[in-house]
């Protein structure tokens, strides 16, 4: 059984509905590339599977029905998320964005200054002073100290400068290596992807088109779905 | 430009200062002024509690003003008037001492502000406002209709309460006590919001949905700020009837709730010191342009216009080093 199982998922913003049967499940220790054209659904099945819209269908954490939960009981299960757009608590200070909801675990202040260096010269600085690269490495790190079983990526690499993306890949190649922390990515840039994950989720239209393993993808697959 | 812990200190030992030198110079009336300072002070170090870190704009903070006056008012009464305070099956005979009368106001006014707290916070913003607004008239029109402790004309208590050890009749004493209240207040309030809890409060004000992703419940961190903070009101409501011995309906009035938002945003809006100084200048502003003209209000607004338009952090804002942002 997987750790995150959605099947036949729908959900609806109001009246105009956004997802019309997502299927997709991530097992423990797995990297998994959420992928698809702008628009088709892919922060809605975030936004679905960490409860912070209303959903229907099939959707399951480590066995438990996340539709009876609300949106922090879901998080404190164990999934940690870094959303589009990363805003960190700018009135706080680095360590603050860190040890606010902290739970025991081996990531802690230490773990997540070896993972981002940079936070770690920084933290008694206030979050909103920090650079673009280093709220997102914050916003991840606080995701960390949650001690999440599965970390979901949201674009997380999304208008940084090329050398901080390549800080951020590299951040989340050690965590697929060294912890084998389940993650869940969304991100542009579809070489990278393919490099770091092991399997790939294509949405189209609000649905799963495609899934299987990255090495099965081909080029016609990505073509036609994903547009590059 | 100050460290904000300095100027905290300073604060303190001005209004310290102040008592000691009245009762040097045998001034008690500038006692009982201060005395009132530090009250209207820990009212709305109250209100910055759910204000300043919550973000909640409560316009019903009388409620528990009120609440922890009539506490006083009617366990007081009932000792004045020797007859049993019966509630249900249970006679008690009322009370005199300060702190059981400070214990029942601060229970009480933790359990009001549980309710309002739970059936409030289900909105925000304007809605927020005008729901605790509401709760603040019910209380109001309540009291005012409450002929058993006096109605609309409230009700006198002829004696000071009592503190074991302390004349509390002396100005002084009763001053030292209320001061006492007010630091150690205020020491819980800073560690408050150095703890956990306060930074979880911190970020879900600014940010709620980011809040619940990690895994934290906005809802319940405002209700617990929301519940300590009523507390606190409702403890400087007890003092303040006991600094009168007077209670009337006006304590739980929506002006009432409307000032200690001025006390606290004069001051400095989450600052720790703020409501400290907002209601210091309310009360000095109140007695000197008061002994002039009766409209002294006019001035108390003007001032308040040019803080909010030209000094968002306040007084306390202007003078400090550490600069609040949005998020």
């Amino acid at each position: 059984m997987s750790l995150l199982d959605l099947s036949a998922l729908t959900a609806a913003y109001g009246v105009s509905q956004a997802l019309f049967g997502v299927d997709l499940s991530v097992g423990e220790g797995e990297v998994v590339a959420l992928m698809g054209r702008n628009g088709m659904g892919k922060t809605t099945t975030v936004k679905a599977i960490c409860r912070m819209i209303p959903s229907q269908g099939g959707l399951s954490f480590d066995g438990q029905d996340l539709h009876r939960l609300s949106s922090h009981r879901a998080a404190r299960l164990g999934i940690g998320l870094v959303p589009e757009g990363r805003r960190c608590f700018g009135d706080l200070t680095v360590r603050e964005n860190l040890v606010v909801a902290a739970r025991p675990g081996p990531w802690d202040l230490a773990a997540a200054t070896r993972l981002f260096p940079r936070l770690g010269e920084r933290m008694a600085q206030r979050a909103a002073s920090l650079s673009g690269g280093e709220q997102q490495m914050l916003v991840i790190g606080r995701a960390l100290m949650t001690n999440p079983r599965l970390l979901i990526l949201d674009e997380a690499t999304e208008g940084l400068a090329p050398i901080i993306r390549q800080e951020i890949w590299a951040a989340i190649r050690r965590l697929k290596s060294e912890t084998g922390m389940a993650i869940l990515l969304i991100d542009k840039s579809v070489r990278e992807l393919a490099s770091v994950c092991d399997r790939a989720v294509i949405l189209q239209r609000g649905s799963t088109v495609w899934a299987g393993p990255m090495g099965e993808m081909t080029s016609d697959i990505s073509e036609r779905y994903v547009g590059v | 430009m100050i460290a904000e812990r300095w100027l905290n200190l300073a604060v303190l030992a001005g209004l310290l200062g102040v008592a000691v030198w009245a009762r040097i110079a045998d001034q008690p009336f500038t006692i009982t002024l201060t005395t009132r300072a530090v009250i209207l002070a820990l009212a709305a170090v109250g209100l910055n509690i759910a204000l300043g870190l919550g973000g909640l704009v409560s316009l019903g903070h009388a409620v528990f003003f009120g609440l922890g006056g009539y506490a006083m008012g009617i366990l007081a009464f009932h000792v004045q008037t020797y007859t049993p305070l019966e509630i249900g099956p249970i006679s008690i005979a009322g009370s005199t001492s300060m702190p059981v009368i400070w214990l029942t106001a601060i229970a009480l006014s933790s359990l009001a502000a549980l309710g309002i707290g739970l059936l409030s916070l289900r909105t925000s913003g304007a809605y927020f406002i005008m729901i605790t607004l509401a709760f603040g008239q019910m209380f109001y029109y309540f009291a005012i209709s409450w002929n058993r402790y006096g109605g609309e004309d409230g009700l006198s208590i002829y004696v000071r309460n009592g503190f074991p050890g302390l004349n509390t009749l002396i100005p002084f004493q009763f001053f030292g006590i209320c001061f006492a209240l007010l630091c150690l207040v205020l020491l819980i309030g800073d560690r408050l919001a150095r703890s956990p809890f306060g930074l979880a409060l911190n970020a879900a004000r600014q940010v709620p949905v980011r809040v619940e992703t990690v895994g934290l419940s906005p809802f319940r961190l405002k209700l617990v700020a929301f519940v300590i903070s009523g507390a606190v009101t409702g403890l400087a409501g007890a003092l303040f009837a006991d600094l009168n011995r007077f209670v009337s309906p006006t304590m739980f009035s929506w002006q009432l709730s409307g000032e200690l938002i001025v006390l606290v945003i004069l001051g400095g809006v989450g600052r720790l010191i703020g409501p400290v100084v907002g209601a210091v200048l309310f009360v000095a502003l109140e007695h000197l342009l008061g002994g002039l003209t009766d409209h002294w209000h006019v001035f108390l607004g003007l001032i308040l216009l040019v803080i909010v338009l030209f000094a968002r952090g306040g007084i306390v804002g202007l003078l400090s080093r550490r600069r609040l942002g949005d998020g």
